[in-house]
This record gives C-alpha cells, sequence and structure tokens, in this order.
C-alpha cells in the first residue's frame, strides 16, 4: 500500500472514511466495467480503437502512485502537436484513433 | 448556500430549470455563446441568437431573480466556414454594447484544425480591439491536450492578451495544472459522464491551489445537469469542507473573475 500523500487543499480523513463515502459508488462502476467487457465477449467483430484503448488503460488502475486519472487521460489523447489541415468529422470519440 | 452558474446554456433548458436553480441557491448565471447542435446556415442565424442571449434569455431570468449575463462568438464546431465566421465576427461588436455582455465566449477549438485556429485568432484579437475578457471552448476528449495547449500558445502569441482575464475552460486532470501554471484562470465542466464529475471535481480543487478555478454545469441540449454545481458543493461538505472554502470556490471565485468586467454586478452587494 503506498504511503498516503494528502493534498494541501483537503481536509484530513483516513482511507476508511473515503471509502465510506465512495466504496460502493466505485464498487458498482467496477462491475459496470466488468459487464461491459462480457458484453463485448458475446459480440461478433474485433474490437474498435476506443476498446483497445479502454483495455490499454486498465493496467494504469493497479500503478502504485496516484494521477492515474490524468495518466489515463493522457494515453488517450492525441500526441500530436500541430494544427491539422481539415477534419473529417465534428466529433470526438474518447480514445486518439491512432493509439496502438 | 450561495453560487454563481459562471457557464450554463439557459437556451436550452426549461424554465423549471431556472427554478430549480434558484432553489439550489444560485444567484446569476452567463451564458456562452455555443453551437446549436445544428450548423446555422447563415449570419441572420448567429443575429437571432444573439438577440436571444442579450435580451430574451435576461427577461426570462428575471423571472425567476436571476441576473443573466452572456458571452459572444462563433463557436469553434461552426469555424470551418470562414466566410461565415468573418460575417458573424462583424455582428459582435453591435451586440458588444448590450449591457449583460462580459466578453467573447466561448471561443477556442474542436478539432484543432488551420480553419479553427484562424477564427480563434480573429477572436482574441477582437476581444483585445474591444477590451474584452475572454472565455475559452476546450476540444473534447482525446483533442482535449493538443487543444488546449495550442489555445495558450495562440493567446501568448498575441502578447496584449493578460492571462488574468482569460478562462480556459472544461480542464481536466491532464491540462488543469498547465492552465494555471501559466497564469489562466481554469473552468472545471460537470457533466454525468464527459469532463469532470463532480467528484472528480473535488479531487482536483484538493489538488490545486484553487484560487483561480471555478466550477460550471454547462447545462446544454445534451446529457447534462443544472444543478451539477451544487451537487459538488454538497461533496465538498461531506468531505469536510468548511462553509467558507465552499462559498470561496462556488461563489467567491466566479464573483472575483467576472467583476473585472464593470458590467458585473456582485449580487451579494446588490442584496
Ligand atoms: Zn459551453
Amino acid at each position: 500500500m503506498s504511503t498516503p500523500q494528502p493534498h494541501p487543499g483537503a481536509p484530513a480523513r483516513t482511507r476508511e472514511q473515503v471509502a465510506d463515502l465512495h466504496f460502493m459508488d466505485a464498487r458498482y462502476k467496477l462491475l459496470d466495467l466488468a459487464a461491459f467487457l462480457d458484453r463485448l465477449d458475446r459480440a461478433a467483430g474485433g474490437d474498435d480503437h476506443r476498446v483497445r484503448g479502454l483495455r490499454a488503460a486498465l493496467p494504469l488502475l493497479l500503478e502504485k502512485d496516484e494521477g492515474r486519472v490524468a495518466r489515463i487521460l493522457n494515453l488517450w489523447s492525441d500526441p500530436s502537436v500541430e494544427p491539422i489541415a481539415k477534419a473529417d468529422t465534428k466529433a470526438a470519440s474518447g480514445v486518439w484513433p491512432g493509439l496502438k | 448556500m450561495r453560487y454563481i452558474e459562471p457557464h450554463g446554456h439557459m437556451v436550452s433548458r426549461t424554465t423549471d430549470d431556472y427554478q430549480a436553480m434558484a432553489l439550489a441557491g444560485c444567484a446569476a448565471i452567463c451564458e456562452p455563446a455555443f453551437w446549436a447542435g445544428f450548423d446555422r446556415k447563415s449570419a441572420d442565424g448567429f443575429y437571432d441568437y444573439f438577440c436571444q442571449l442579450t435580451q430574451i434569455e435576461p427577461r426570462r431570468a428575471a423571472r425567476y431573480g436571476l441576473p443573466h449575463y452572456s458571452w459572444l462568438c462563433i463557436n469553434p464546431k461552426e469555424s470551418e466556414d470562414m466566410a461565415l465566421a468573418a460575417d458573424v465576427l462583424a455582428l459582435i461588436p453591435e451586440f458588444l454594447k448590450a449591457p449583460t455582455v462580459l466578453g467573447i465566449g466561448e471561443i477556442g477549438l474542436n478539432k484543432n484544425t488551420r480553419n479553427e485556429m484562424k477564427v480563434l485568432e480573429q477572436h482574441i484579437a477582437l476581444a483585445v480591439q474591444y477590451d474584452q475578457m475572454i472565455l475559452v471552448h476546450t476540444p473534447h476528449l482525446e483533442d482535449k491536450r493538443k487543444g488546449t495547449r495550442l489555445i495558450m500558445d495562440c493567446l501568448k502569441a498575441n502578447g496584449v492578451v493578460k492571462p488574468e482575464r482569460v478562462i480556459i475552460d472544461h480542464v481536466e486532470e491532464h491540462t488543469i495544472h498547465e492552465v494555471l501554471d501559466q497564469g489562466f484562470w481554469a473552468g472545471i465542466t460537470l457533466y454525468p459522464e464527459s469532463k469532470s464529475t463532480p467528484v472528480r471535481a473535488v479531487d482536483m480543487i484538493e489538488s490545486v491551489s484553487a484560487q483561480r478555478v471555478w466550477l460550471n454545469s454547462a447545462c446544454d441540449w445534451g446529457h447534462s445537469d443544472p444543478l451539477s454545481v451544487p451537487k459538488a458543493a454538497q461533496e465538498m461538505r461531506r468531505r469536510g469542507h468548511s462553509a467558507a472554502a465552499i462559498d470561496r470556490l462556488v461563489y467567491g471565485n466566479p464573483v472575483k473573475f467576472l467583476s473585472q468586467s464593470p458590467r458585473f454586478k456582485d449580487p451579494a452587494a446588490q442584496a
């Protein structure tokens, strides 16, 4: 278990207090995610780039240090730096399509 | 509890939402110009929209005792058409005279294209010319980090824009620190699915010095919640934040930023 590194702007709290407030919320979200992966298994065809991106993010959940949300968002981000000539859609998909 | 909704697309909401927000403690609402969910065919469509933002919506809000302010622009989602953008930009100066307009927004990028960048530069130049504050929309999802960096570079390249008069909205965990480090204000937009949830927003608030941060619900025509700011305040309360810290974030901070426009009146000072 990692050493606690409380943020300066956060009132002091124990892990038990955090679990009391947020465990059930995290529990149902994890079960929903498991159900989503099962649902994919039952469907025809291969993973598209969004699902590949989601699977690639799963190991980051088990990393020790905090900052997991930013690491996942960075993983899914377009890494290029120049404006593009033209877009073929107005929408974003949630995961950069070029992610390997 | 009192709070400001600094970014709400009220033209998309019913009067029930105004009522619910007023009951939850909302003291003022600010509405940036937005994409309608479809592309408007001409500048006339924007003329009507700007009339709605500057005349109709303040009257509707006033029925619930709520001051209503607005920000004007052509949204980045419609900025690919440079000719249309030029026509809309030409309309804006006339509407800047309306007594409830606070600045230029929400400008920014959507898919980070060259045309979007050019229209962004034109909006920034307009804001400088008319000494207006700027409210920035950052792109969605995988386009956000790149777009946020391009926008900040564009604002800095202008050379005249003061970062403390610019709010960069829709920050998330991977962009908030860069935005604050460069001296801009940061907006956290609370959505049920995309952008940030109230719970994640409070995590972010705890991780930064929150002196230049505001929370907003955006509450547009999509999946969104006009009460998400008071819900984030409630999340802070149950985590043990003081009433003063909550008030500073959801009321004091937006008042501080918005009061840089002489048109914005602190609702507490009016009481
Ligand atoms: Zn918006």
